[in-house]
């Protein structure tokens, strides 16, 4: 019988011909990540096992990006512990603030995970390195000290999810409208535990960016993983990283068999779908923004792990050019890494959001988490291009979230309510 | 093993931002984690609930993020142990791993109501209520998560794969 992504690179990495869905396999693990916040309580479990000698500290990376820069005393105390443990165990991918970004978008972009391994990482929002089909899943911080200790996880081998997205794209319509759609239709806990496969046509169309998006919100359905397919734009990506450039290291790509047994099947014809908004509470909570164009909004946010991709803000500044926000709107454009932003001063993207009125930040994952900012006060609404709107995400409980592309998060910004760009 | 407890009843799709706000994920010491455990999803809880009671919930508890925070905050308030229709999952890693126990009872959930007493006979693989005078079983753990819970949690096996080298 034939094999699925996930199945193929677990059977591959735990040494067994062939894996079966339940079944439970130890795996070694290519690199263990954790934030500020997930390796605080990694380290003092570390501590609390006695536990002084790492297994290899060229597999841990540790990313200050959530309350970075530290947004109070507190975050600085834990940020400080955090780089104060890389430095004594010699952890090799410890990138500091300044030299880094979003863990998600760092990890990739930096060429610290490749195809065919296995991550696990302290944060739920580990799967979107699937996007260059390897197997990357979000763990606890326990998880983590275990991997650090021993160099292993156990995993249980999940069940699979096929989603095809074919047709032509209508204008607007990106990576975060399709997975947008698919929470409609899967829900959020119609993929627990199950890897979400993506193919279709529909990616040739595409960069990059939409499939990191898109296997981003795997976890949004439930989902342990979300793994893309590997092709010449997968390749160009790796092999342009400054690790890949520095060391060459060779990988293993996967494909699945065209006999591989799915738990779910679901074609998507995507010249249906318009540009679509997933309103409070719940990220399935979704429509087209078409249907909501009258709510009034106090506040955008555009980048984060999800859509903080340089293609991303690019749409978003081809919005803002030559316009202004509207004057009862604060907008906030974050980079997903130093890498994207770099990229985006080359192109003179900074300049456009500024002079649109936008707030153009460094990268932090600050608002996502009402950490800091950009948070949210009593009643106030947001267009966000993040991941999750659930009741007090993003800062007040009485705050709503609504979750768009960063194109009608820009139109938005500038029409002071929901709508799209085509309404400009 | 036997768990005793009254229930708290909560819903559908609990999500690890309303147990545990992300304003709170920089705490570490368990006791300031309880005090804030379930803050945004009821800001009586603590009031609500005694040492050893039972969270029972829908589908989908401990949805989104991945903060160990959330289940350590639930067992540092002093909750004995959680009964869903059924967890997301790495809400369930996290909470094996911890040892927060926790079960799948779809029908104990529907049949019972907040302040019930229940009974829950951890290997045995029985939940009783007692108001109701009702019983359930749940499906047991597979034998790898046995281990680890028998061990206290990942720490035991952790500790194991270190002296075995």
């Amino acid at each position: 019988m034939g094999k699925t992504i996930a199945e193929k690179i677990l059977a591959d990495r735990s040494g067994l011909d062939s894996v079966v869905p339940g079944q439970i396999v130890i795996v070694p693990v290519d690199i263990a990540m954790a934030n500020e916040l997930s390796a605080a309580l990694s380290i003092k479990e570390l501590d609390s096992w006695g536990v002084d000698k790492l297994y290899d500290p060229e597999k841990i990376c540790l990313i200050p990006d959530h309350f970075t820069p530290s947004k109070d005393i507190n975050a600085a105390g834990i940020s400080k512990k955090i780089r104060e443990f890389a430095k004594k165990h010699n952890v090799r991918w410890y990138f500091e603030v300044g030299r880094a970004g979003i863990e998600h978008a760092v990890l990739p972009l930096e060429g610290v995970i490749l195809p065919g391994q296995i991550m696990i990482g302290g944060d739920s929002h580990t799967c979107t390195a699937g996007a260059i089909n390897c197997f990357a899943t979000g763990v606890g911080s326990t998880d983590i000290a275990a991997a650090w200790a021993t160099g292993e996880a156990w995993l249980k081998v999940p069940r699979s999810v096929r989603l095809n997205y074919s047709g032509k794209l209508n204008p607007h319509v990106y990576g975060k409208d399709l997975i947008l759609y698919t929470l409609k239709d899967l829900t959020t806990s119609g993929a627990t535990y199950m890897s979400l496969e993506y193919h279709g046509d529909v990616f040739e169309s595409l960069p990059m960016a939409d499939r990191f998006t898109m296997a981003n919100m795997a976890i949004e359905a439930g989902g342990k993983t979300g793994i893309f397919d590997f092709d010449e734009k997968t390749k160009k990506l790796v092999e342009s990283t400054p690790r890949f450039k520095n060391e060459k290291p060779s990988y293993k790509t996967y494909a699945a068999d065209e006999d591989a047994e799915y738990a779910i099947m679901r074609e998507y014809d995507v010249s249906k779908i318009e540009p679509q908004i997933a309103k409070p509470f719940s990220p399935d909570n979704v429509c087209p923004v078409s249907e909501i164009n009258k709510v009034k909004i106090d506040q955008v946010v555009i980048g984060a792990c999800t859509n903080g991709w340089l293609e991303d803000l690019v749409r978003a500044a081809e919005v803002f050019k030559g316009r202004k926000i509207h004057p009862d709107v604060k907008a906030i454009v974050i980079p997903g890494s130093q890498i994207i932003a770099r990229q985006a001063f080359d192109l003179g993207l900074p300049q456009i959001f500024i002079d649109a009125g936008c707030v153009f930040s460094t990268s932090t994952c600050g608002p996502c988490i009402g950490g800091h900012m950009g948070v949210l006060g009593e009643g106030e609404v947001c267009v966000s291009t993040t991941n999750r709107n659930f009741k007090g995400r993003m800062g007040h409980l009485t705050s709503e979230v609504y979750l768009a592309n960063p194109a009608v998060a820009a139109a938005s910004a500038v029409m002071g309510r929901i709508g799209s760009p085509e309404e400009l | 093993m036997i768990l005793k407890g009254k229930t708290y009843r909560a819903g559908e799709n609990v999500n690890t931002d309303v147990i545990l706000p992300g304003r709170w994920c920089h705490l570490t010491d368990e006791g300031e984690l309880a005090k804030h455990c379930m803050e945004d999803y009821d800001a009586d809880f603590l009031k609500k609930i005694k040492p050893g009671d039972i969270i029972i919930a829908g589908d989908n508890f401990g949805c989104g993020s991945s903060r160990e925070v959330a289940p350590l905050s639930i067992k540092s308030a002093g909750i004995g142990a959680v009964v869903a229709k059924s967890f997301a999952r790495i809400f369930f890693r996290n909470s094996i791993n911890i040892g927060l126990p926790i079960f799948e009872s779809p029908e104990c959930v529907y049949a019972t109501k907040a302040g019930d007493e229940l009974e829950i006979d951890v290997f045995g693989g029985k939940i009783k209520n007692k108001t109701r005078k009702k019983e359930f079983s749940f499906v047991p753990f597979p034998p790898f998560m046995q281990t680890i819970i028998e061990k206290g949690g990942l720490k035991g096996w952790v500790m194991e794969k270190l002296r075995q080298g």
